[in-house]
């Protein structure tokens, strides 16, 4: 390639311009500088402060808030772990798939990545998702920020059971992480041979190490414990392993008496993002919006209210509205003054329907863990126009 | 219904494109041949879990008194002195005696007495990922000493117990039968056509 030295002049006055945008001073008319020159890799605009929710040791929440459209930027997908995030030689990375198959077999990860690959967008949700003692000073990714959509690539799943030779009497399967918690899962033959990838890829790039460098299951529309991160072992067998977090984690105390285990499909759930704390409203119209999800397939519809829930209306979704995916959802509102509480409810192509809170609670109990709360809540607008979330007690 | 003219140039294109792409665009093969034999060592070196029928349980043994030596080292620090402190998981607690109120009562502890509903758990839990700072480093005779301390301290068996591969998965846990699958549909509906 050639260069002129008129290049040369103009990318050092960029590397001035870089300089004074890290100093958070843009120049007055821009169209008067020399701008940047190229770079190996893109980093937000200075002025976007955009970050996940560190909460304690093992997880982080995606700012919701912050975001617009479907797709989760990687670095922002939720993270949860239970053993920190491993380091992983991707070199020295293998699979092995073993139990009742005909050909126990090893894979490094660019044997993985030999098969037909497919790609497909899909939410991940942990399951307990839901600040249940949330104040009013809550925002949206405080609220629910361990959802995060992403388009994931990878091998599915069935192509490796049947490489290996998976014995037809087989009906689950154990997957097993390579974390300091040698994360474990249960999984049926069902799942596994249905929609199940074997992922390593993440909206276009390799896996980020907080989704499970170089490899994952992913288990579209699962609980998101189910899809073990940083892949080492799948054990094919005919029972469930019964381990520690499908046994005294993951399960949900119901009324009855019974606790439910192996509760792996997400229900649906929608989440008002605009407006919603900490923003301040000015009066006139205001697009409120928000994401809905569902693990049984597409959102059907969204209702929003802006009475607290005495009268509900259609948003208009954002196409396209992809199955086992966030889904846009606007709703435009005058808000003319006065204080307002502003709802969202999904319903999904099941016909399932958002359950209010208190409908969770009496099922539920307000003693039961916090795995599968999907209740619809709500933002207060107050007089003033600020954004409050709605508190409610649980129980 | 007879195919109109449209309709037949339609398929006559269709069947034209398959003709083409099949040339280039194989039939998938029904293995790949990817990947190799993993040996049984290697296999044996990573399946260490560990199944309710016992399954998957190594040789060793321990006891009540050999655990309590060392949860008092390598345990208490983050579960309490007893198993009741915490301030981490309250590993110890067999209340309430009577029926299984965890969806009523919040502040309930869910503990290896009166939640986990099988005792092989413990054993495959411990030896995986216990301690958090040294994940892996407990001897098998440790991680079954530890195992018979905890379920000592919950009442499931004797302070002379032995613990090993043929009397752990007989312990019977109380909270076992309160534990259901969940019934409802799993599967997702197929996307639209």
């Amino acid at each position: 390639m050639k260069v002129s030295r008129r290049d040369l002049l103009a990318g050092a006055a960029g590397a001035v311009a870089v300089g004074a945008t890290a100093r958070g001073q843009a120049p007055a008319d821009p169209s008067k500088v020399r701008g940047k020159p190229p770079r190996a890799t893109g980093q937000r605009a200075s002025a976007e402060k955009v970050q996940r929710i560190v909460r304690g040791a093992t997880s982080s929440g995606t700012p919701h808030q912050d975001l617009m459209g479907i797709i989760t930027p990687s670095d922002l997908h939720f993270e949860r772990h239970h053993g920190g995030v491993p380091d992983i030689d991707p070199a020295a990375y293998s699979l092995l798939i073993h139990g009742m198959v005909d050909r126990p077999t090893v894979f490094t990860l660019a044997d993985l990545k030999r098969f037909p690959s497919v790609s497909r967008i899909h939410f991940l949700e942990c399951s307990g998702n839901l600040g249940r003692t949330a104040g009013p000073k809550t925002t949206p990714g405080q609220l629910a920020g361990l959802t995060s959509t992403s388009e994931w690539t990878g091998v599915p799943l069935a192509t490796l059971l049947t490489e290996v030779g998976a014995q037809a009497s087989a009906t689950w399967l154990l997957a097993e992480g390579t974390d300091a918690a040698v994360l474990t899962r249960s999984v049926p033959m069902s799942k596994a041979l249905d929609d199940a990838l074997i992922a390593y890829g993440q909206n276009g790039e390799p896996i980020r190490p907080e989704q499970g460098y170089p490899a994952r299951l992913f288990l579209p529309g699962w609980e998101g414990n189910t899809s073990v991160k940083w892949l080492r072992r799948i054990e094919v067998s005919d029972k469930p392993f019964m381990t520690r977090e499908e046994t005294s984690k993951y399960t949900e105390p119901f009324a009855n008496g019974t606790s439910r285990m192996f509760s792996f499909r997400m229900d649906a759930r929608s989440l008002i993002t605009y407006p919603a704390y900490p923003v301040t409203l000015e009066h006139g119209w205001v697009e409120i919006n928000g994401i809905a999800w569902s693990g049984a397939g597409k959102i059907q519809r969204v209702d929003v209210s802006t009475d607290g829930g005495k009268t509900w209306s259609a948003a208009r979704l954002q196409e396209p509205v992809l199955s086992l995916a966030h889904t846009r959802f606007r709703h435009l509102w005058n808000w003319t003054g006065g204080e307002a509480v502003i709802m969202s409810r999904a319903v999904d192509e099941t016909g399932y329907v958002q359950p209010t809170r208190a409908a969770l609670l009496e099922q539920r109990g307000p003693g039961t863990t916090g795995y599968h709360l999907n209740p619809i809540t709500g933002w207060i607008v107050q007089a003033s126009g600020a954004v409050i979330y709605k508190e409610e007690a649980w129980g | 219904m007879g195919m109109t003219r449209p309709r037949l140039v339609c398929q006559l294109a269709a069947l034209l494109v398959f003709v083409l792409t099949g040339a280039v665009s194989a039939q998938a093969p029904a293995r790949f041949g990817i990947g190799r034999p993993a040996t049984p060592q290697e296999i044996a070196r990573l399946d260490i879990d560990v199944m309710p029928d016992g399954t998957g349980l190594p040789p060793g043994r321990g006891t009540p008194a050999e655990g309590a030596a060392i949860y008092a080292s390598k345990c208490a620090a983050c579960h309490g002195k007893t198993g009741r402190e915490g301030p981490n998981d309250v590993l110890v607690g067999r209340e309430p005696r009577e029926g299984f109120p965890f969806a009523q009562n919040p502040r309930l502890a869910h503990t290896i007495g009166n939640y986990w509903p099988y005792a092989t758990t413990v054993f495959d839990y411990v030896r995986r990922a216990m301690p958090p700072m040294a994940p892996g480093s407990l001897t098998d005779d440790e991680v079954y000493a530890l195992t018979a301390f905890l379920l000592n301290a919950n009442e499931l068996v004797a302070n002379d117990a032995v613990v090993d591969r043929s009397t752990l998965p007989a312990v019977k846990m109380p909270a076992r039968e309160h534990f259901v699958p969940d019934t409802r549909d799993q599967t997702a509906r197929k996307p639209r056509p």
